[in-house]
């Protein structure tokens, strides 16, 4: 019967843990985004959080993306050539890169450099009590510190992503014509023929999605870290984690609601 | 009678079971300093961060010129609040701004100065810190301590606060520094007429910047008298702490 009891105990726990946490990280996002649109405006630390979500993960992005879509011609070449299909490579590479690939890969890599970058940053001015210094210096952080760099993750993702459909079918083209054998005209006429402005389109929302994901976890765990430089960790590590599977699941209701007729 | 500018009643605040302030009780006059004394963990600078509203207290009054901030208006106790400068113990400065901007910020802030006025003014502040305008273009992490702790000050001083805010002033310097900002401190609030309270476990310090001083012990005020007092006082609570000596009635087990 104690057993039975203390089960019960850890699992009503962890259903409240849950469900503090959700509401925690709505009201966290939703004070966030209302401060977007609420003076005073800090276009500077947009400008700033910009440079540093969109500029400096370009290296990161664009390198992924077109070894990327190297990949993905070689390995659809291996398995079309099976069946006679090779001339499908084109629209697989520019369908997977501008649907799929490239947002998602965009997003996990930004997760992994940005993402941890704010949490550390954020995570270390709350244990220093640099956040409690802006609040005495009539400064909200959430507007100070959150509200740019949601934004800067919104606008700076589909960005990247754009950079990224670039490069990934810029992969798979070479690829294509340098090492299987198709002649250049071959292959851009069978991309361009598959290429589609939704697919894009779709692409940039499900960035700017990923953007915000990015930006809200990297702020939520650092602005709520506590216990000095190991709390700092912990937060940097939580909010990769957890932005990488929020991306994930995301993505697949992105996709449903996109694509999904 | 003289209306507090400070004024706290029994104001409790607990972190789950563990009961930090248990009903404080004080009252700092205009243009005097206070200093609170007591073992880490007592509850001191929950006491600040509960005036600042940083922590929100489970119970009680905190009035500021006769205006209790925990039951006023956001935008009030926000006005009310405008006026506290705070010097935090590790100083507190923006990493990622220059010394001038980590000076002017509250004034910008409160649009009080414009930014392209905003390095001379700082230059300016900084001088009634004892620091030279060379300071202003470099970064926080390329001061040393005692430089941290003026330019910190600097940051505190800058819109003339009707109410100041010391938390450990001294920790981390030398002792020359120690006094060196605890006479800039004696300075800057004489100067503005502030009203003032400060956190320390330093003696000397608190002789030296405050005009009275109260004792927290098991989250109340266990004592309080004039600050020249607390080396003498014959309470032993006060007595084992100002002296630190390891045995009497404060124990480890009530510390932790």
């Amino acid at each position: 019967m104690n057993r039975l009891l203390s089960l019960v105990a850890a699992l009503g726990a962890l259903v409240l843990g849950t469900v503090t946490f959700i509401g925690e990280l709505s009201l966290f996002a939703l004070s966030g985004l209302s401060h977007i649109f609420r003076p005073p405006y800090y276009p500077r630390l947009v400008a700033r959080s910009f440079m540093e979500i969109g500029y400096f993960s370009l290296p990161v992005v664009a390198l992924t993306a077109l070894f990327t879509g190297m990949v993905l011609a070689l390995q659809s070449y291996t398995g079309f050539s099976r069946f006679g299909a090779e001339s499908a490579i084109a629209s697989i590479v520019v369908l997977s890169v501008t649907r799929e690939l490239g947002p998602v890969l965009a997003g996990l890599m930004v997760s992994g450099r940005a993402g941890a970058a704010m949490a550390a940053e954020l995570g270390t001015m709350r244990v220093t009590d640099q956040i409690d210094a802006l609040e005495t210096l009539s400064t909200d952080p959430m507007k100070y510190l959150v509200a740019p760099r949601l934004l800067a993750g919104i606008i700076a993702l589909p960005l990247l992503v754009c950079i990224a459909d670039i490069l990934g079918v810029l992969g798979g083209f070479i690829v294509a014509t340098q090492k299987l054998g198709f002649t250049s005209g071959t292959y851009l006429v069978s991309t361009f023929t598959h290429f589609k402005a939704e697919d894009v389109i779709s692409g940039l929302i499900k960035a700017a999605a990923f953007g915000f994901i990015i930006a809200l976890m990297g702020c939520f765990n650092g602005y709520r870290s506590k216990g000095g430089a190991q709390g700092v960790g912990e937060a940097t590590t939580s909010a990769v984690v957890s932005a990488s599977i929020l991306i994930l699941a995301v993505d697949y209701i992105l996709t449903q609601v996109l694509f999904v007729k | 009678m003289t209306q507090p500018k400070i004024r706290i009643r029994g104001l409790k605040k607990s972190f789950g079971a563990k009961v930090v302030l248990d009903g404080i009780d004080l009252d700092i006059l205009p243009g005097t300093g206070m200093v609170v004394i007591g073992g880490s963990g007592t509850g001191k600078s929950v006491l600040i961060k509960s005036i600042l509203g940083l922590v929100t207290p489970d119970s009680g009054i905190i009035e500021i010129d006769g205006e209790n901030v925990l039951t006023a208006s956001r935008r009030r106790a926000k006005e009310l609040r405008a006026q506290i400068g705070m010097l935090f113990q590790n100083g507190a400065l923006f990493d990622s701004l220059s010394v001038w901007e980590n000076v002017t910020f509250g004034l910008l802030a409160e649009h009080k100065i414009i930014r392209r006025d905003a390095p001379a003014k700082a230059i300016e502040i900084l001088a009634q810190v004892g620091l030279d305008a060379t300071v202003a273009a470099l970064s926080p992490s390329e001061l040393s301590g005692g430089m941290q702790k003026r330019v910190a000050l600097a940051r505190a001083i800058a819109s003339a606060p009707a109410i100041m805010f010391f938390d450990e002033p001294t920790t981390g310097l030398d002792p020359i520094m120690g006094a060196v900002i605890d006479e800039l401190i004696v300075d800057c609030v004489k100067r503005l007429g502030s009203t003032s309270i400060a956190i320390t476990h330093d003696m000397a310090s608190a002789q030296r910047i405050a005009d009275t001083a109260a004792m927290l012990y098991q989250g109340r005020v266990c004592w309080s008298g004039p600050a020249t007092s607390l080396l003498t006082s014959p309470d032993p609570v006060v007595d084992q702490f100002t002296h630190g000596r390891a045995k009497g009635p404060i124990t480890m087990a009530l510390r932790r």
